[in-house]
């Protein structure tokens, strides 16, 4: 690996490794009482101690966020298309594809929770926040295509399935890529609110609601812990998608190749 | 004009944008098959209009364009290259892909693409770049991508849109070689866009100076100057010449009130 690329990893460790650091030495010096600020060490041991309740509970949250992530980049991606070969179909679903993503979610879960049974409602609502990004970077990507480009293939006879499939498409793809990452993280957050809204009326199990339990019950150390979990979830998805832009895009754009100077 | 066997005719053709814009009125134009022709005037005299109308990219608003050695529709059909003053590749695809796409558009068999495409890269001289990236490219390799994807399907009109405007004078020059060397070997009909009254000495047997907007013929002067011309020509009186004396008609031009 290049000292570079080594920084880069070192630094955000050092100084975690910091935080932590300076975070149990508070701990310590002023004797901050566990259900106030547990230390380092206690979130650590309730994470192993409590393993298999909250790795459970990591995983139906995870599998949700990650479905529902699944069906808006589907979703998004099929309906940009279908935007951008048909005007008239933009102009009367594009206002509604706005209102889905201005109405707050928190607003929407509850709502749902009537409706649907608990895990298609937080399916739904990581579904909500995630396909606006996809849907609105995919249709602007779509139209952001080379003019001369265009002018090429309607002068070589293309076929309007060519143009999408072999310009439009192409030519989309960092805009969606980039969609997807913000999709990724905030599928996590849209199932995450449904779940404190549902846990908060009983049944659940996931890791939101393990947060609003342990809060009940005053475990301070496990409600870090889980908090822990889903950070880690987020950043690992965040991770995954980063991973597969730059897969995609490192031969040919910009933000992803390495300059060779 | 005794147009012996023209392969083009532009009749009285006018372009009026929806903007209200009249970027061409009354152009007329004969290009004869294998002929060298460049259409050289002021900045936004409406050279890209006309061509884009040559190319079919564009209905004129009045006049006809017709194509008297073809059938209707068969002129269009892939037989017409363009080159445009920007590269205009796909940053997505390699340099051979690029070149293929006009016949994989086509449905050409995939072999056959493959070998022409090899073929023009090396007419070109990037034969050991097929594999790289645009990006991978400079400008001056670029701009040889652009003409190799616009050869590929041997046309037998060329439409080049100042394509070596954003390049250095070497490059320019190098180019220049080499499009005159490509047409030598490859005969087919070249109508090339320029303000350069020096490159389209260099390049043209004819040259259609146009007017001031709405772009009209101004007048024609031949360069009879014989090929191959080579940087000695370029050093040449008689191009020297010829330069003047197409710069005393551009400015003349600039004067002419439609
Ligand atoms: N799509 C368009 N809509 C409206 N007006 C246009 C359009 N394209 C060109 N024009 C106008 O038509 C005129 C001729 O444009 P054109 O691009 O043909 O000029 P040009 O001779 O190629 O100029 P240049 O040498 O600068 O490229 C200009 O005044 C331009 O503003
Ligand atoms: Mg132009």
């Amino acid at each position: 690996m290049s000292p570079r690329g080594l920084v880069r990893i070192a630094l955000p460790l050092v100084l975690l490794a910091v935080a932590v650091a300076v975070w149990d030495a508070a701990v310590r010096a002023f004797a901050i009482p566990p259900y106030i600020l547990p230390g380092p060490a206690l979130v650590m041991g309730s994470l192993v101690g409590d393993s298999g309740l909250l790795f459970g509970s990591l995983a139906v949250t995870l599998t949700l966020a990650l479905e529902g992530f699944a069906l808006a980049a589907i979703g998004g991606v099929f309906w940009a298309i279908v935007f951008n070969q048909w005007r008239l179909i933009e102009y009367s679903f594009y206002p509604y594809a706005v209102v889905l993503q201005v109405t707050p979610v928190v607003a929407i879960a509850p709502l749902l929770l009537i409706y649907l049974p608990q895990h298609l409602a937080v399916l739904a609502c990581a579904w909500i926040v995630a396909f606006f990004p996809v849907l609105a970077n995919t249709t602007l990507g779509l139209r952001s295509v080379d003019r001369n480009l265009v002018a090429l293939f309607e002068l070589y006879k293309a076929s309007r399935w060519q143009v999408l499939t072999r310009l439009k498409l192409p030519a989309a793809l960092p805009q969606m890529l980039a969609g997807l990452r913000i999709a990724g993280g905030l599928s996590l957050i849209g199932a995450v609110v449904a779940e404190i809204a549902a846990g908060s009326a009983g049944a659940g199990s996931g890791l939101a609601y393990r947060i609003a339990e342990s809060g009940y019950r005053l475990n301070i150390p496990r409600m870090f812990a889980a908090l822990l979990l889903l950070s880690l979830a987020g950043v690992a998805i965040f991770m995954v998608l980063s991973a597969l832009s730059h897969l995609v895009l490192r031969r040919w754009h910009e933000s992803e190749v390495k300059e060779d100077r | 004009m005794a147009a012996a066997n023209p392969i083009v005719s532009l009749r009285a053709v006018g372009k009026v944008f929806d903007s209200g814009t009249a970027a061409l009125d009354g152009l007329d134009l004969d290009v004869r098959a294998g002929e060298f022709v460049s259409l050289l005037g002021p900045s936004g005299c409406g050279k890209s209009t006309a061509l884009r109308i040559v190319a079919g990219l564009s209905k004129p608003t009045n006049g006809v364009i017709e194509w008297p050695a073809s059938r209707a529709g068969d002129a269009a059909a892939g037989r017409i290259g363009f080159v445009f003053q920007e590269p205009t590749l796909m940053p997505w695809a390699s340099v051979a892909d690029n070149v293929e796409l006009p016949l994989s558009l086509a449905h050409a068999d995939p072999a056959k693409a493959r070998l022409a495409v090899g073929a023009v890269l090396d007419h070109v001289g990037l034969a050991d770049f097929t594999a790289a990236y645009p990006r991978e490219l400079s400008g001056g390799m670029k701009m040889r991508v652009s003409i190799a994807r616009a050869l590929v399907t041997e046309p037998r009109l060329l439409l080049m849109d100042e394509p070596f405007a954003a390049l250095d004078e070497i490059t320019r020059f190098k180019l220049n070689n080499d499009i005159l060397s490509l047409w030598q070997t490859l005969r087919q009909t070249v109508i090339f866009v320029t303000h350069s009254v020096f490159e389209s000495v260099f390049l043209s047997q004819r040259i259609v100076v146009m007017t001031p907007r709405p772009g009209r013929v101004f007048a024609e002067v031949a360069i009879d100057a014989p090929y191959p011309r080579d940087d000695r020509f370029r050093t040449s009186a008689e191009y020297a010449g010829y330069c003047r004396k197409v710069g005393e008609v551009l400015a003349a031009a600039m004067d002419a009130r439609p």
